[in-house]
């Protein structure tokens, strides 16, 4: 069948996140650069633009800083996603904006990433929007943050600096509840000391480059739920047949011919007759897979569906949400505003019902309020027109994510991870 | 329960490669886009990244058939090799095409006629926004790619188009856990770009494992030629030789498919897909950069035409 054995290469996914002027371009710049990953017109093209735009050295932030606006203001506005990749792995890398007005498009950026690269300016250490980003990470559920100090030449390699932005980042980490593994690295971006290759000025740190640890961490989900498969489309044969395929990405765990599953919200029971992953046959698909499941049993079942393999851990058929909301937007979120929120299981009315908290990124403490402003994170409980089926975020994160949508202006919103649904 | 536990189900998982994961994002975004939207279309060059997306696409609803047709914008200027792969792609597959003619721009005074050896790239903007306003189009598959240019990079998976087909990239909607928000008002319309993530490399990957047939000037040949502002230009059509050009004959192939008076070749003699792909993983020269006088006239000549509807 294939033509050419394509050696089998794990994709990795990474967000860089940061302060503003932490160095965060300049680091991807340093890694495409190292592993050789940018071609001889692209840096010939940031040559040009750092004559214009710097003061003539070499700029490697200029790689990434692709909008004109960016150029000029010097600053990373949205989302910039770079490709590269090594004999063992390969990188979809996206480079968050440092500026807390773009924090939407950090959130972005950091909700499907397996590795968060946290940037920290060794003469600042962890300032507000350090801990901002830091919060975020924990929260959305990376698998692994990255704490890369840089300038460190500029603090002339000194380890207590280096230990004293250590202490704080795990303090912010635990302080939140969170589990994930933080590896911290001494770095200084622009030359490239411990980026890919070890360097010779930190003697006191023994551990891997920033580009060794990005190629050997451990980035496999550990599955706890049984699969799930949010229906997208339902696949119709024309002529005769009466093949009808239950089309989504599967989640939670693996699901085979033959196994019991449960339609949500009805509660039909049936079993798996079929499974095809990306339109071929085959007998069992694992969570990522884009498969279409046939049912034994003639069935209502369409958009809005979830079919769940029967077992311990099903999702919940909610009309109401409690959720921690990130706020994208200028104009305040009050208790009664209308909503839509578009989830896996569909799209619906929501209304506000309260807000309790919002996290105070200063003190990491949850502080009561009844209103939410911009790059807030806070929870909210809403009421829904009709039922979604959602997981807990913590243990589902497809099926315990949305956006909050403003059916006015159609913009999105916020973004809401589900902490329980009734 | 069903959980992943079992050894067997682990090493399923750790045996999807970044072509798997690739492809299942690709799928997944389709489908949604389908399911969101009202009437889509794909747009079908013949390039390699349309064939691609097409492929993709093709495998997102089998055994069913495609959902909505596939659109080719016809600068007039197309290699007669892409055309003759496009009608023949669409006949195998049973698939629905629309032409949307440049040609036919230029004759209603929409454009202005840049003349019988003049680009016709730019233009096909206009023609594109009039034929996605005449079919009532809300949403438009691209093959665009973030690795391909600056501007590209920064596109989200569901790019939003005002009521002037404009971008605005200041504006975006962000598309946290990939959730593509669809919803839109009449007049404005969507640019979906499934394979967002996949890089030239990918593209020749995939292309090779799953043998998507190609049009064959994407394989060595013997051309002729003239080198204008150091790229190798097809002589005929649009490309006619001026003082000093001196048409000579050359073994080459192309790495992209564009319209014939700004689409460069390349010197190989890659016959097949591994020689291809052997020759793409040494490239030291991007493809935009190789093969595209268009993209090289000022460092934001994309993000100029994305923002006037360009693809």
């Amino acid at each position: 069948m294939s033509a050419v054995s394509t050696a089998s290469n794990t994709q990795v996914r990474i967000a860089t996140i940061g302060s503003v002027d932490d160095g965060k371009s300049t680091l991807i710049g340093r890694l495409l650069h190292d592993s050789k990953g940018i071609f001889e017109d692209q840096l010939s093209a940031v040559s040009k633009a750092s004559r214009r735009y710097g003061d003539g050295t070499f700029n490697l932030a200029l790689l990434t800083d692709g909008l004109r606006a960016e150029r000029e203001q010097g600053i990373t506005i949205d989302v910039a996603y770079r490709y590269f990749a090594t004999p063992k792995r390969s990188f979809v890398l996206a480079d968050t904006p440092g500026h807390a007005q773009f924090t939407r498009n950090m959130v972005t950026g950091a909700s499907v990433s397996d590795i968060a690269i946290v940037l920290v300016d060794a003469r600042h250490g962890v300032v507000e929007q350090t801990r901002r980003h830091v919060s975020i990470a924990a929260l959305l559920g990376v698998s692994h943050l990255v704490l890369a100090v840089n300038k460190m030449d500029l603090v002339n390699w000194d380890e207590t600096v280096f230990d004293t932005v250590v202490t704080d980042v795990a303090a912010i980490v635990s302080t939140l509840g969170s589990s994930v593994p933080i590896h911290p690295i001494p770095i200084c971006a622009t030359d490239g000391e411990n980026v890919v290759d070890a360097g010779d000025k930190t003697p006191w740190y023994e551990g891997p480059s920033v580009l060794e640890l990005l190629e050997t961490l451990d980035i496999t989900p550990a599955a706890t739920i049984e699969a799930r498969l949010a229906v997208q489309w339902t696949l119709r044969e024309h002529g005769g047949s009466d093949y009808r395929g239950y089309a989504g990405r599967l989640e939670g765990g693996a699901i085979r011919v033959g196994d019991m599953v449960t339609v949500h919200p009805h509660g039909y029971s049936s079993t798996v007759a079929g499974l095809t992953r990306a339109g071929s046959p085959t007998d069992i698909a694992v969570p990522g897979d884009a498969i279409a499941i046939e049912l034994a049993d003639d069935l209502d079942v369409g958009k809005g569906n979830v079919i769940v393999v029967d077992g311990t851990h099903q999702p919940v058929d909610a009309t109401g949400l409690i959720a921690d909301v990130c706020w994208f937007t200028d104009t305040e979120l009050n208790v009664g505003d209308a909503l839509v929120v578009r989830h896996a299981s569909g799209e619906v009315s929501a209304r506000v019902a309260a807000i309790t908290h919002r996290l105070d990124l200063e003190t990491l403490e949850n502080t009561p309020t009844d209103r939410l402003i911009l790059n807030d994170i806070g929870r909210v409980e809403l009421a829904l027109s009709s039922p979604l089926v959602v997981d807990e975020y913590t243990v589902n994160r497809a099926g315990g994510s949305a956006i909050a949508i403003d059916p006015v202006t159609n913009a999105t919103i916020g973004a809401l991870m589900i902490r329980s649904g009734c | 329960m069903s959980a992943v536990t079992s050894q067997n189900e682990l090493e399923i998982l750790a045996s999807r490669s970044h072509l798997d994961r690739l492809e299942s994002e690709a799928i997944t975004i389709i489908r949604e886009v389908v399911s969101g939207c009202e009437s889509p279309v794909l747009l079908f060059s013949g390039g390699k990244d349309s064939a691609v997306l097409l492929w993709l696409a093709i495998k997102a609803f089998a055994p069913a058939r495609l959902p909505f047709p596939v659109m080719q914008v016809d600068t007039g200027h197309n290699f007669p090799e892409v055309i003759e792969y496009r009608d023949e792609f669409v006949r195998k597959y049973g698939l629905e095409l629309i032409v949307a003619s440049v040609q036919e721009s230029i004759d209603r005074g929409d454009i202005p006629d840049p003349g019988p050896t003049g680009s016709r790239n730019r233009q096909q903007a206009v023609t594109l926004l009039t034929a996605i306003r005449t079919h009532k189009f809300d949403a438009a598959f691209g093959g665009g790619r973030r690795d391909e240019d600056k501007a590209r990079a920064k596109e989200r998976i569901l790019s939003f188009r005002d009521k002037k087909g404009g971008w605005e990239p200041r504006m975006q909607r962000p598309e946290p856990w990939n959730i593509l928000n669809p919803r839109i008002v009449k007049g404005e319309h969507l640019r979906a770009f499934p394979i967002s993530n996949w890089t030239e490399l990918d593209i020749w990957e995939y292309i090779a494992r799953e043998e998507i047939p190609l049009p064959t000037i994407y394989f060595s040949h013997e051309r002729t030629v003239i080198e204008r502002d150091g790229m190798l230009l097809s002589v005929g059509g649009p490309v006619v030789p001026e003082d000093g050009e001196v048409p000579r004959k050359e073994i080459v192939r192309y790495r992209t498919v564009g319209d014939m008076s700004c689409t460069g070749a390349v010197r190989s003699t890659a016959t097949s897909y591994e020689d291809v792909l052997a020759e793409v993983s040494t490239a030291r020269i991007t493809e935009r950069g190789a093969t595209r006088a268009d993209d090289n006239f000022s460092e934001s000549a994309m993000e100029d035409r994305k923002r006037e509807g360009y693809f």
